[in-house]
């Protein structure tokens, strides 16, 4: 089987910088929607004009990121049918049930209700106005929980059945699809993580407020109060997920989870790397040494991935070569067990169209026997089953890292926040302004540990990437990646003016603008 | 209370479903066409007024238009797969006219915006004309057809070398791309007498309005003459076949669609009258209920009947129906109980614009808002 593998290469390229892109402005979106919600919650309730004005500051730099957020957002949808087509079909049966959620229950809600949240300010009641900005909270996180629940399915596929007939994986339990662990886990991280990404937006620009202008300080104050507040409960709960998310990497995807960890060979009462540098000549099955230079946490690996400190944790080269002893299946023999799903495949749908129902159901039993294995039947040789372990091993530790940092970044602001001292704490303040671009890091970190550590997947061991696009010339793929590249570019840039020069038109006049 | 439905009940039911987001999203087009018309301005201020009018219902347009495809997906992914990736240079002129008109409202009048305010209004214009005639060539594709050939495993191959702008050398597509065009701009001097509150660009919408009725009508008739006239795909049990005159026989064979396409253009050309001879504001609403009805009932005569709503020109076995482009049946069955909150969703949007909508907009408000586009 040839495949075009440049156009492959350009695919996945195209449809990474339309992710990286619209993973900028998403989280931001989903956390800051909540931060105004609560913020003019407590406007409402307390009748305080001080909080009016600084929901409708952070309300208008919600609506500048939500703009391109959308922007991009039709971009992946489309994406999937021009660019991924054998993809779309293969998935299409299992993703349709929660697009069409998505739709009906988010789109319209976010849409519907952010005319109110924006104009509705003098022509609906403060209460339905509230009610208004809750809801486009509720609906910009709801069109991330489906978008994510079709996401974890990919990652670990359940809830469907491959059908010879039609070519295509078909849903046979929607709620095991809804409810699948790794989609769950997946929405909650990702979404906490976008609430943290917003609470250091805004504790970053409330400290550069403090430090610029000391009329600035009540409005700082109270910004702070609510981000800090949000991001230390959110922070706290990320960490928990990401415990929960690990839990079930481990269980679906070990080699995602090997190379998270620059694991190669298996260890029981494995450690977890908490900082080093990969050997760059390493590769899977050779002698090399895994690390340059690398401190452990010991067991740590084993009681994350099974909650218990001797556990076995497989590393790249079992998962490649197989482990007898381990009970772990060589990449070559599920290769060859693919291929023979492939074949079968092949000759039930020969004997179908000529008529040999005997010869059919033999073919069908036995591409039954082998389905699981089917993705396997394209790849060419073992290694191909690992992905890239430097970015993915690099990725996963720096977003972990990046965590523990906002963790503590949230709880000291939030205490100097309500102690009064706050303004006196200029490193502080400093290093929570200069922590504002971490927060957008440490979401694409983890969203590239998801989706390049379960390369070469498309989905997992059903459909590899290289089999999953459309069949354009490469020329095709290229120009709109460059043309993408151009505008997405462009429109970073001006939002990034826009939202600095409002930043600092409110440092200097005090009053919205 | 969905499981009693048989298949192709259920791939009917949402093909109404498909075919009303389309109608729906044919209506919500006075975004579009209004961002054609800020030439209308004389000023800054009413320039502003008009942003403003569309800016607070351009994300429907936008959210239908990914409704619209993402129903698609769901319920009919082979069309999905076939259309998006052989049309692909097509789809994707579309797209860039939609990420630009995204953020041209948002960022037109915002200090410091980099590319500043006549490129955001330029944005829009793209978006409001060629990205709307763009969206009708696509759409006008599912009457003309395009070549495909799709195998036993449904890998797809097209015969096309400009990747889906061939659409633009069929004279039907044109034809269909320029009348939509003109649609919108109908609809929007409509929204524009129904919303504003400056006489000045009221009378300015009921003088285009003329125009634009006129353009539209020509085009209108052209392109239903032509759909009457034009053959279709049929299938049966024993394969596909070309039939002469298949929409209008569709037509007859479905007369209650036909009553729902007639009553779909009285309502249009009752909102014309109203609007230039009783000078009434709110036929706004009536033209909209026209244009859906006769959006709905021109899509469905393209898929009921045992009708191909994607004719493959290179090989009409492949081309794709309601019952070989579906989702299998447990899909359409959730995505069924699903499309029950559909009406709650209408609801929640009619009360949203009546409360949003409940005086004109004037000038001033749009000054005093510090939300304002």
């Amino acid at each position: 089987m040839t495949v075009d593998t440049s156009l492959v290469d350009w695919s996945r390229a195209q449809f990474a910088l339309t992710a990286i892109y619209h993973f900028l402005f998403v989280p931001l979106t989903l956390g800051l929607s909540f931060i105004v919600a609560i913020m003019e919650t407590i406007y409402v309730t307390t009748g305080d004009e001080k909080w009016k004005e600084v929901t409708l500051f952070w309300m208008k730099l919600f609506g500048i990121n939500f703009a391109i957020g959308l922007a991009t957002g039709i971009i992946m949808e489309f994406e999937f049918g021009t660019n991924w087509a054998n993809y779309s079909w293969f998935v299409g049966d299992i993703f349709g049930a929660p697009l069409a959620i998505e739709g009906i229950m988010a789109f319209f809600l976010e849409s519907t209700f952010f005319a109110v949240m924006f104009f509705g300010w003098n022509r609906v009641s403060k209460k339905f106005h509230l009610l208004a900005t809750w809801l486009v909270a509720i609906g910009s996180n709801l069109s991330a929980l489906w978008i994510l629940v079709a996401n974890g399915w990919m990652q670990h596929p359940v809830g469907m059945q491959f059908n010879p007939e039609t070519a295509r994986s078909e849903m046979v339990n929607f709620w095991d699809v809804i409810f699948n662990p790794n989609a769950f886990n997946k929405f909650l991280h990702t979404i906490s993580a976008g609430y943290i990404t917003a609470a250091i937006f805004v504790v970053a620009i409330s400290a550069w407020f403090l430090l610029k202008n000391e009329k600035m300080r009540d409005f700082a104050r109270r910004s702070i109060l609510v981000a800090a507040s949000f991001g230390l409960i959110t922070s706290s709960y990320n960490i928990l997920t990401g415990d929960n998310s690990a839990f079930t990497v481990v269980h679906n995807q070990p080699v995602k989870l090997a190379a998270m960890e620059g694991l190669y060979n298996g260890k029981q009462g494995a450690d977890i790397v908490a900082f080093g540098i990969l050997n760059p000549r390493k590769r899977v099955g050779d002698k090399e040494e895994d690390f340059i230079f690398a401190i452990s946490i010991p067991k740590a690996l084993s009681i994350l991935g099974y909650h218990k400190l001797d556990a076995y944790i497989p590393g790249l080269n079992d998962l490649v070569f197989g482990n007898e002893n381990r009970g772990i299946e060589s990449a070559a023999s599920k290769i060859a067990k693919g291929k023979k799903a492939l074949a079968a495949l092949k000759a039930y749908k020969e004997a179908k169209k000529s008529g040999n129902e005997q010869k059919a159901k033999a073919a069908l039993a036995e591409f039954r026997q082998y389905e699981k294995y089917m993705g396997y039947g394209f790849l060419d040789k073992p290694e191909e089953i690992v992905p890239n372990v430097p970015i993915v091993f690099y990725s996963f530790h720096l977003m972990v890292g990046l965590g523990i940092w906002f963790f503590i970044l949230m709880a000291v602001m939030l205490y100097k926040t309500m102690t009064g001292s706050l303004a006196q704490s200029r490193a502080w303040l400093k290093l929570a302004f200069y922590s504002l671009p971490l927060g957008f890091l440490a979401n694409e970190l983890g969203w590239i540990v998801a989706e390049v550590g379960r390369q070469p997947w498309a989905v997992q061991d059903l459909l590899p990437v290289k089999m999953a696009t459309t069949h354009i010339s490469t020329i095709s793929v290229m120009i709109t990646f460059w043309m993408f590249a151009f505008i997405f570019t462009l429109l970073l840039i001006a939002e990034v003016r826009i939202m600095a020069t409002q930043v600092k038109l409110k440092a200097g006049g005090g009053k919205n603008v | 209370m969905f499981e009693k439905l048989d298949t192709y009940t259920l791939q009917e039911y949402w093909w109404l479903i498909v075919a009303l987001l389309g109608g729906l999203l044919l209506f919500l087009t006075f975004v579009q066409g209004g961002q054609s018309k800020l030439g209308m301005a004389k000023n800054e201020e009413q320039k502003d007024l008009l942003i403003n009018a569309l800016g607070r219902k351009w994300e429907l347009t936008f959210t239908t238009l990914v409704l619209f495809g993402g129903a698609l997906f769901a319920a009919f992914p082979l069309f999905y797969a076939v259309s998006f990736g052989g049309a692909y240079a097509l789809w994707m002129a579309i797209l860039f006219s939609f990420i630009i008109q995204a953020v041209a409202f948002e960022y037109r009048k915002k200090p410091n915006n980099f590319l500043g305010q006549k490129t955001y209004e330029l944005f829009l214009l793209i978006n409001g004309t060629i990205g709307i005639f763009l969206i009708g060539v696509a759409i006008g594709t599912l009457f003309s057809g395009a070549a495909f050939r799709i195998d036993d495993m449904k890998q797809m191959e097209w015969l096309g070398s400009m990747r889906g702008l061939e659409a633009l050398a069929n004279p039907f597509n044109l034809l269909f791309g320029l009348m939509l065009v003109f649609l919108a701009r109908l609809n929007a001097d409509f929204y524009f007498i129904y919303i504003l509150g400056d006489a000045d660009l009221v009378q300015k919408a009921r003088k285009s309005l003329k125009v634009d009725f006129a353009i539209f009508l020509v085009l209108f008739l052209a392109v239903a003459g032509w759909i009457l006239n034009m053959q279709g795909v049929g299938y049966n049990a024993k394969g596909f076949y070309w039939v002469e005159h298949k929409y209008l026989k569709n037509f007859l064979a479905m007369p209650t669609l036909l009553a729902l396409f007639i009553a779909g253009v009285v309502m249009v050309l009752a909102a014309v009258y109203g609007a230039l001879f009783k000078n009434a504001r709110r036929v706004f609403w009536l033209n909209s209920l026209g244009v859906v009805l006769v959006g709905l009932s021109l899509l469905l005569i393209l898929g009921l009947n045992h009708t191909a709503f994607y004719p493959s020109t290179a090989d009409v076995a492949s081309s794709l129906t309601i019952e070989n482009s579906s989702g299998s049946r447990i899909t359409l069955i959730t995505m069924s109980y699903v499309s029950l909150m559909v009406p709650f969703v209408i609801a929640y949007i009619a009360y949203v614009w009546r409360l949003m909508d409940s005086k004109p907009l004037s000038e001033d408000e749009v000054e005093h808002d510090p939300m304002s586009y």
